[in-house]
């Protein structure tokens, strides 16, 4: 016996998922861009590949990243994605011991309890279904847990979790049931065949009392349908994410990054989340402003089925908290980039208010304050002090009439209008001859770093003033006094620069630690990213994130950011300085 | 004649009874922050725009408000959205926002439908 119609769900699910799957990547694959393509040739057929298989099979399968971040969640996803994939596997070697041919007809190892009802035929009888029942059970426990999330999210660790919508909670409910029906159904075959082990057998005892001759068929009509239900659902569902992620796994290790335009791979991101909302509990436009929509969970949702709508795309700090927070690595900040994009208007020209490279001073170093400087002068005098008294000359390029570096119109969608910025500044720093840029605003920082290509370094004033101490150029002194550092979201999470300003200052005062810092740093709540919002909102997430920073209450807050200095500065609690203020009052005068 | 270096506005008058709001009522009903504007003209005062040429946004938004969309597209173009405006408005108006609103209004709406 090698058929029954009640195979037919599963097979109809397989052959629609398997063609609707492959035709989706296809169309994405064909609208990546050509640079993306050529970077794939390239690596295609090297150890790249090999690596990118065993991550995939430590994300997709074990969960790794998960798991070190929430035990009890990542045991869940792990033991339904690797107890599920370790049954289907094993079932395919079970069959393959019972029949002894490999390409035999493949429902024989998904139904093979069904099939294989003469079990005394092979001699791996007991520990094949051994291992088999003891598969079930881990993937039962799986399924459990998944089920006291879903009624209580604090069970396992979460604040909130997600809220799904109907087709995702259909899919859901198959995927579940898939598990207790495979137990009812191979329990009542053990019962009347003798072929269970440990779990079917002893479920199949207490089965007994039930006419199990008449329900045995319908439990597993029961299963195929529940799988069949699965696979019709998942290619629309959250459940996309499990051929898409490991299709972005290989393209991430063959070195495909998300461009500043939408393209196939952008598709293949969205598609990618699994809608764990694990990014919810980072976001604190949600635990500190209520705003529970606009979380990256939902705006890729809403732009995955089209219904992305302004209001949402615009509604986020952009400050990297959920990238960090994101078991799957998907570049969101830049997708949100690349969906607020505005219309553009070929060959127009913009700026034309640039200043002629005849008003450079010609000079070794640029200092660049950023627009946010010219309102916090503290930090532009403190930084004029320090260049001063280490000795060295600069060019301040926005002293008097300076042009922003683009970024805000960049985050905002204005993508020309940014790079015609670009273009203007570029040609400024470049006429001036100097060799190395400093800047006291992290915005700045990151796009001169990332989005100009310049051919000189360029420092934040942060990194900058610690470099002079240790070149001994000039020296701090000790004023003993108690301080906190908050990480400015563009400067730590956007560009890494950690350890620096923290060197800085340890060797002022002394710094004590704070609960969410470097890269679990809170934004200051008046990122220029969020157009969204309003002053009040702002000033609640600044007031949430103060708490937790000044908990062990510091004589002051100091930051590397004008932004955050204003921010934070509203507050009446904590004295707030930006790190090259403090620097400046702390020389060691010669 | 002497240069001051400033000089009158030409003389031009505003029907209210003919002006265009619509796209205003639009504008109040996505940014109600918009109302609590009192023109003082903080904004630009501290504009980094406005140190290149003559970039208001209190008179970009008055004009907005009275429906005199001749021209404006052009000046609020010359915003760099750089986020000045934003934190010295001592009413906490969304300056950003609106410019970047009244541009897109001005564009066509039907541009934003983003679509993938």
């Amino acid at each position: 016996m090698n058929f029954d119609p009640l195979v037919i769900p599963f097979l109809a699910g397989t052959v629609f998922l398997l063609l609707v799957v492959s035709s989706k990547f296809f169309n994405w694959i064909r609208h990546m861009d050509s640079m993306q393509l050529s970077v794939i040739k390239k690596n295609f057929a090297t150890k790249i590949t090999i690596q990118a298989i065993c991550e995939i099979f430590h994300e997709s399968l074990l969960h790794r990243k998960i798991f070190k971040k929430n035990h009890r969640l990542g045991y869940m996803h792990m033991s339904l994605a690797f107890g599920w994939f370790l049954m289907i596997v094993v079932g395919k070697i079970e069959s393959l011991f019972y029949y002894g041919s490999f390409y035999d007809r493949p429902w024989l190892g998904i139904f093979f309890k069904y099939f294989a009802r003469t079990p005394h035929h092979y001699f791996m009888i007991i520990p094949f279904s051994f291992i088999m029942d003891l598969f079930l059970l881990v993937t039962l426990s799986g399924v459990m847990l998944a089920i006291l999330k879903r009624i209580k999210s604090g069970s396992l660790g979460l604040k909130k979790t997600t809220n799904h919508i109907l087709l995702d909670r259909i899919t859901l409910t198959a995927l579940w049931w898939i598990f207790p029906l495979r137990l009812l159904a191979e329990s009542s075959t053990a019962e009347l065949t003798g072929n269970g082990s440990f779990l079917t057998g002893t479920v199949g005892h207490l089965l007994a009392f039930l006419p199990v001759e008449h329900i045995e068929i319908p439990l597993w009509w029961a299963y195929s349908i529940c799988i069949g239900t699965f696979f019709l659902g998942l290619p629309f569902s959250r459940y996309m994410h499990i051929p898409t992620e490991v299709i972005l796994i290989f393209l991430r290790k063959w070195g495909i990054q998300a461009g500043e335009q939408s393209s196939g791979y952008t598709n293949i991101q969205l598609n990618s989340c699994s809608r764990c909302g694990l990014c919810i509990d980072a976001c604190q436009l949600d635990y500190a402003a209520g705003i529970n929509n606009v979380q990256p969970v939902y705006f890729l949702r809403d732009t995955r089925y089209k219904q992305l709508t302004p209001e949402i795309a615009d509604n986020c700090l952009l400050c990297g908290r959920c990238m960090e927070a994101c078991p799957v690595g998907l570049e969101l900040t830049m997708i949100r980039q690349q969906l607020r994009q505005k219309p553009e208007l070929p060959g127009k020209n913009y700026y034309d208010y640039s200043l002629s490279p005849d008003n450079t001073t010609k000079s070794d170093i640029i200092y660049f304050a950023g627009c946010m400087s010219h309102l916090t002068p503290t930090i532009i005098m403190s930084m004029k002090k320090i260049f001063r008294e280490a000795g060295v000359s600069f060019w301040f390029m926005d002293e008097d009439k300076g042009m922003c570096c683009g970024r805000p119109l960049r985050q905002q969608g204005f993508l020309q209008q940014s790079k015609d910025l670009v273009r203007k500044n570029t040609q400024l720093i470049r006429s001036s001859g100097a060799k190395l840029l400093v800047t006291s605003c992290p915005i700045c920082y990151h796009s001169f770093k990332n989005e100009y290509s310049l051919d000189i370094p360029v420092m934040h004033h942060s990194a900058y003033i610690d470099m002079l101490v240790i070149d001994k150029k000039m020296e701090l002194t000790d004023s003993a006094i108690d301080m906190v550092y908050h990480d400015p979201c563009e400067l730590g999470r956007g560009c890494g620069i950690y350890d620096q300003p923290r060197h800085i200052l340890q060797q002022i005062g002394n710094l004590l630690p704070v609960e969410s810092e470097k890269k679990d740093s809170l934004c200051c709540g008046g990122s220029l990213s969020d157009m969204a919002i309003d002053a009040n909102t702002q000033k609640k997430i600044m007031n949430k994130a103060l708490e937790i920073i000044t908990k062990s209450g510091p004589d002051i807050l100091v930051t590397a950011c004008p932004l955050c200095k204003k921010t934070f500065g509203q507050n009446d609690k904590t004295r707030v300085m930006d790190i090259a203020e403090l620097v400046a009052t702390n020389l060691k005068l010669k | 004649m002497k240069d001051w270096g400033y000089k009158i506005s030409k003389p031009r008058t505003i029907d209210l009874d003919t002006a265009d709001t619509n796209r205003y009522s639009e504008l109040i009903e996505k940014l109600p922050s918009a109302k609590k504007c009192i023109m003082c003209g903080a904004c630009s005062a501290t504009c980094s725009a406005s140190n290149h040429t003559n970039f208001s946004f209190r008179q970009c938004h008055i004009m907005f408000r009275h429906g005199q969309y001749e021209n404006l597209s052009g000046e609020l173009d010359k915003c760099m959205l750089c986020g000045k405006c934003n934190l010295v408005c001592p009413r906490g108006v969304n300056t950003r926002a609106i410019i970047s609103h009244m541009r897109l209004l001005l564009l066509d709406m039907n541009n934003r439908n983003i679509a993938l």
